[in-house]
């Protein structure tokens, strides 16, 4: 079942090209990885599929409960309401707000009281708030983060920040879940680590993943499907083997002998 | 269980509100009229210096519309308050708008009236302006409070133009300032813990991270700009209230400034902070006096200039936000 079809989506800033024509579409619990040489417009196609930019050309489409709904230009925040959401290659966590707070804040956008009833904590908001409140637990457990639920976010460690930053995203109760380089500054064990963690949430919360990494060793690992991207262009496809022993791949990445 | 373990401050919190009440009580047997002025100064300038945190230190939206938000909030609850016959008195230029020339409403529905209408105001100014960011969104809500104050000095038979409003009756005592700063620290207590403060705060902190979870900003910023505006309006009225006469010159760009620098001293995001500021400042603005007037010291005197104690403010300003970025009063 396709989840997210990407039809031909080019992005040009004023001259340069971004993003050319590119196409993919996701299947229901694939993980799917996206790699490239730096520069290649990597970040640039998860910053059109969430909304931060707008596509020049093209036409990306969600399909939810059988429904398709063309998200071509919405918002990012009404992109994540529909179940798309990301973490992001530069670590962007509330760093006033407490971890907690982090994962809490998640939930907010699936909230149906109003903001007169959390001031007046009505029993319809209090009900509501435990219920986020449990959810947001229970994922700093999967993370591993109880102990370090109310200190601030910027006091923790890097790899620490990274696996936070998932379960934020997984608060917001997503379908598809974009990681941005998740195994960045990590070292060979909290890689592995993380490899079985997402391997394993996907199972649970019945994600689909799409991911940019640079740690061959986990995109190799984890994923089915590999895309190659250089220039914008997408120059290859195919599955872990068939992306090593592909030619044009290794040009781009080593330069033509 | 957890969860809960948040809340148990609750009966703390009244218990702390009932001996606060009391020593408003004593206060306001004892003190003298000025020094009681000065009472209620500090609590209009609570609900004031918190309504402003709450849009810029909160949700971090740079806003220096307050004088005019509470122009609105002033002009209303005053001139709903007022008898009939002052009303008369006051429009000797041109007579005042049918509409208004025979209402006369309690306190309580003017002052929530007042702050309604700045609510309103707030809402439709923030409709386009929130779009903006930083110092573009400052000088566009400058420029919105200097328009009010324009306005009000030309809509004569509302406002009574540039000679402004007497004799409105003097209701605000300790009860009313004191009662509606408790009351909004209160509820900025309340939406703070909440999921919507908790919104608020992940704007100011990152907006694009804030959006990329869903949270939908124009709607939030919008939301706290409008409570922010209420509130303004409420202190408004308490002000007007309090004084017996309001003009147009009063809501210029200082006491925006004044409320800033409340704000900024007790630290954006802090409640107790700005609460305390708002008292200290307060104080401090009036025991300062001396400091405009000439001072002799013996062997050398001073002429007295005229708004020298601003000086002392703009320095412990300077300080703070070179030395404790953070405000003097916020917890770590």
């Amino acid at each position: 079942m396709i989840m997210l079809k990407i039809d031909n989506v080019t992005v040009k800033f004023g001259g340069l090209t971004a993003v050319n024509s590119f196409k993919l579409e996701l299947t229901k619990g694939e993980i799917v990885g996206l790699i490239g040489p730096n520069g290649a417009g990597k970040t640039t196609v998860f910053n059109v599929i969430t909304g931060v930019y707008k596509p020049t050309e093209g036409k990306i489409t969600f399909i939810k409960d059988k429904s398709k709904i063309n998200i071509t230009g919405l918002r990012p925040d009404q992109i994540s309401k529909l179940g798309i959401c990301r973490t992001f290659q530069n670590i962007r966590l509330f760093k006033d707000l407490t971890v907690l707070e982090n994962v809490f804040i998640g939930n907010h956008l699936r909230i149906k009281s109003n903001i007169f009833s959390s001031i007046l904590r009505l029993p319809n908001y209090t009900r509501e708030e435990r219920e986020m409140y449990e959810k947001s637990m229970y994922l700093l457990e999967r993370v591993g983060l109880t102990k370090e639920k109310d200190e601030k976010a910027y006091s923790l460690p890097y790899g620490k920040q990274r696996r936070l930053e998932i379960a934020r995203a997984l608060a917001t109760n997503p379908s598809i879940l974009l990681l941005d380089e998740p195994a960045a500054g990590m070292n060979p064990q909290e890689t592995k680590e993380l490899m079985k963690f997402i391997e394993s949430i996907k199972d649970e919360f019945d994600l689909t993943i799409f991911l940019i990494e640079h740690h061959m060793e986990v995109v190799m690992g984890i994923c089915k499907r590999i895309l190659v991207l250089d220039y914008g262009i997408s120059i290859a496809e195919g599955s872990p083997r068939e992306i090593q022993n592909n030619p044009k791949v290794v040009q781009a990445y080593l330069g033509v002998e | 269980m957890k969860y809960k373990k948040k809340y148990k401050k609750k009966s703390n919190s009244i218990l702390y509100i009932c001996i606060f009440l009391v020593i408003l009580y004593i206060l306001n047997k004892t003190l003298d009229p000025y020094k009681l002025r000065i009472l209620n100064l500090c609590g209009i300038y609570v609900v004031l210096g918190l309504s402003l945190n709450l849009i810029n230190g909160f949700t971090g939206l740079f806003s220096l519309g307050h004088a005019g938000f509470m122009a609105i909030g002033a002009y209303t609850t005053a001139l709903l308050t007022m008898p009939p016959a002052m009303k008369e008195m006051n429009f000797f230029m041109q007579p005042i708008v049918p509409f208004l020339a025979n209402v006369e409403w309690s306190f309580l529905p003017a002052l929530l009236m007042g702050g309604l209408v700045s609510a309103i105001m707030g809402f439709l100014i923030g409709a386009p302006v929130l779009k903006l960011t930083d110092d573009y969104l400052a000088i566009a809500t400058l420029g919105f409070a200097e328009i009010i104050r324009v306005v009000f000095t030309n809509l004569q038979s509302i406002t009574n133009g540039a000679l402004g409003l007497k004799g409105i009756p003097a209701t605000t005592n300790v009860w009313w300032s004191w009662g509606m700063a408790i009351l909004t620290i209160l509820l900025l207590k309340y939406l703070m813990k909440g999921s919507y403060g908790i919104a608020f705060k992940s704007i100011k902190d990152d907006e694009i991270a804030a959006q990329a979870m869903g949270i939908n900003l124009f709607k939030h910023k919008i939301m706290s700009f409008t409570i922010g505006s209420f509130l303004a309006g409420i202190g408004g009225g308490l002000l007007g209230n309090l004084l017996g006469t309001i003009d147009p010159n009063m809501f210029r760009f200082p006491l925006t400034f004044n409320i800033l620098l409340i704000v900024v001293l007790g630290g954006l995001g802090s409640i107790k902070g700005t609460t305390v500021a708002a008292v200290i400042i307060t104080i401090m603005m009036e025991a300062l006096r001396f400091l405009d007037e000439s001072i002799n010291l013996g062997f050398i005197s001073f002429e007295g200039i005229p708004g020298m104690r601003m000086v002392v403010f703009s320095v412990l300003l300077m300080a703070v936000v070179i030395f404790r970025k953070e405000g003097l009063l916020k917890e770590s």
